[in-house]
């Protein structure tokens, strides 16, 4: 089942992709001046702000930064947050990996640091189009990530420079808008197996290490707990230990709320 | 030496940003040059592994909820009670509304 359009182009590729951005601007651009409204908040420069969305091009990775560095922990703990927040990439790389085309191996690195959710969710939808078999062009690929990179570095520019005239972030309740931010991504994940015994577990133990060791103990220890449980409960319901394709791997979190439901 | 001193403070945060930039960038490739080698992984692997960001993600959460004041408390729930039907920009921007309110009520 090829699509009924006629031959492709590398023009019309590029453009399919952009136009697939298009639906997404709003959402990319709102939480982008959100992140660098947050940033600047939080006490850093436009600048600083502008270098994370430039450097790191993940708006959860972004957001850890600024609740994790405010802690005042060491640099490491800062970054086992990130990589653990940055897990789900992991999997969107195997389940992607051959299923993107390229023509060379520089040209797959720039992909790969493009992988974002929506960039995941995107190609796999349009894979999924074209029947299956055939990779997704370079050329779409990049029609749709650089777009969506472009946005989220401006956008974080407009939110870092109108944040830098608001002198009480705590007025519009920016002082808080991490632990509702993390919220809302958390509650992406609940149809999960073992979401809800992830979540107790992990709760408990974190509130338990932050009021004893302290941070950055709450976050690693409070992870781990809640990951053992869910391996604990798996293996307590499903003793048999089926093995499961690493391809088939569920999508439910996604930044812009385009949930696969 | 304070020179020096004054350079790192100057450059901590953006070297920070880019190491967390290069971490992000080795777990979008990480799965393509790893974990795509493996055709199958056990189910309690994949069980493990699909807990790992609802876990951490948790830990973020609960702490400062537990530490702020009844209006945080109460935009908290309203936001989570929101997730069931609105998309998370949404959600967040309920949420902020919700604790300016209740803020300038007096909470």
């Amino acid at each position: 089942m090829r699509s009924e359009k006629p031959v492709a182009t590398l023009k019309s590729e590029a453009r399919d992709g952009l136009k697939d951005f298009l639906p997404l601007m709003l959402p990319v651009l709102a939480f982008g001046m959100m992140f660098g409204a947050a940033s600047v908040a939080a006490g850093y420069s436009i600048g600083v702000s502008l270098w994370s969305s430039i450097a790191i091009f993940a708006g959860a990775s972004q957001f850890v930064f600024l609740e994790v560095n405010r802690l005042g922990v060491p640099a490491w703990s800062v970054v086992l947050a990130v990589f653990a927040v940055n897990f789900r990439h992991i999997l969107y790389s195997a389940a992607i990996g051959n299923k993107i085309g390229h023509f060379s191996f520089l040209q797959k690195f720039w992909e790969f640091f493009l992988l974002t959710d929506l960039q995941f969710a995107n190609t796999e939808n349009r894979h999924e189009k074209s029947g299956g078999n055939v990779p997704v062009s370079a050329a779409y690929y990049f029609g749709f990530g650089i777009a969506s990179y472009v946005l989220w570095v401006v956008a974080t520019f407009i939110g870092a420079v109108s944040g830098s005239f608001i002198s009480d972030p705590a007025s519009i309740g920016l002082d808080f808008v991490l632990p509702i931010y993390f919220l809302s991504i958390l509650m992406g994940f609940r149809r999960r197996s073992n979401f809800i015994l992830t979540v107790l577990v992990s709760a408990s133990v974190a509130v338990l290490v932050s009021n004893t060791l302290g941070a950055p103990w709450h976050i690693s220890l409070g992870a781990l707990a809640g990951i053992g449980a869910s391996i604990v409960a798996t293996l307590l319901q499903r003793p048999d230990l089926p093995t499961e394709k690493v391809t088939a791997l569920p999508l439910d979190l996604d930044v812009t709320g385009q949930r696969d439901e | 030496m304070s020179d020096l001193a004054a350079l790192y403070a100057q450059y901590e945060v953006p070297a920070l940003l880019a190491i967390l930039g290069f971490v992000t960038f080795m777990t979008r490739t990480g799965g393509y040059l790893v974990l795509a080698r493996f055709k199958q992984i056990p189910a309690w692997v994949q069980a493990g592994l699909e807990a790992v960001p609802a876990a951490v993600i948790t830990t973020l959460v609960v702490p400062p909820a537990i530490a702020a004041g009844p209006a945080e408390m109460i935009s908290l729930i309203v936001a989570g009670l929101a997730c069931f039907r609105l998309q998370p920009i949404l959600v967040i921007l309920l949420g902020l509304v919700t604790l300016v309110a209740l803020r300038n009520m007096g909470l």
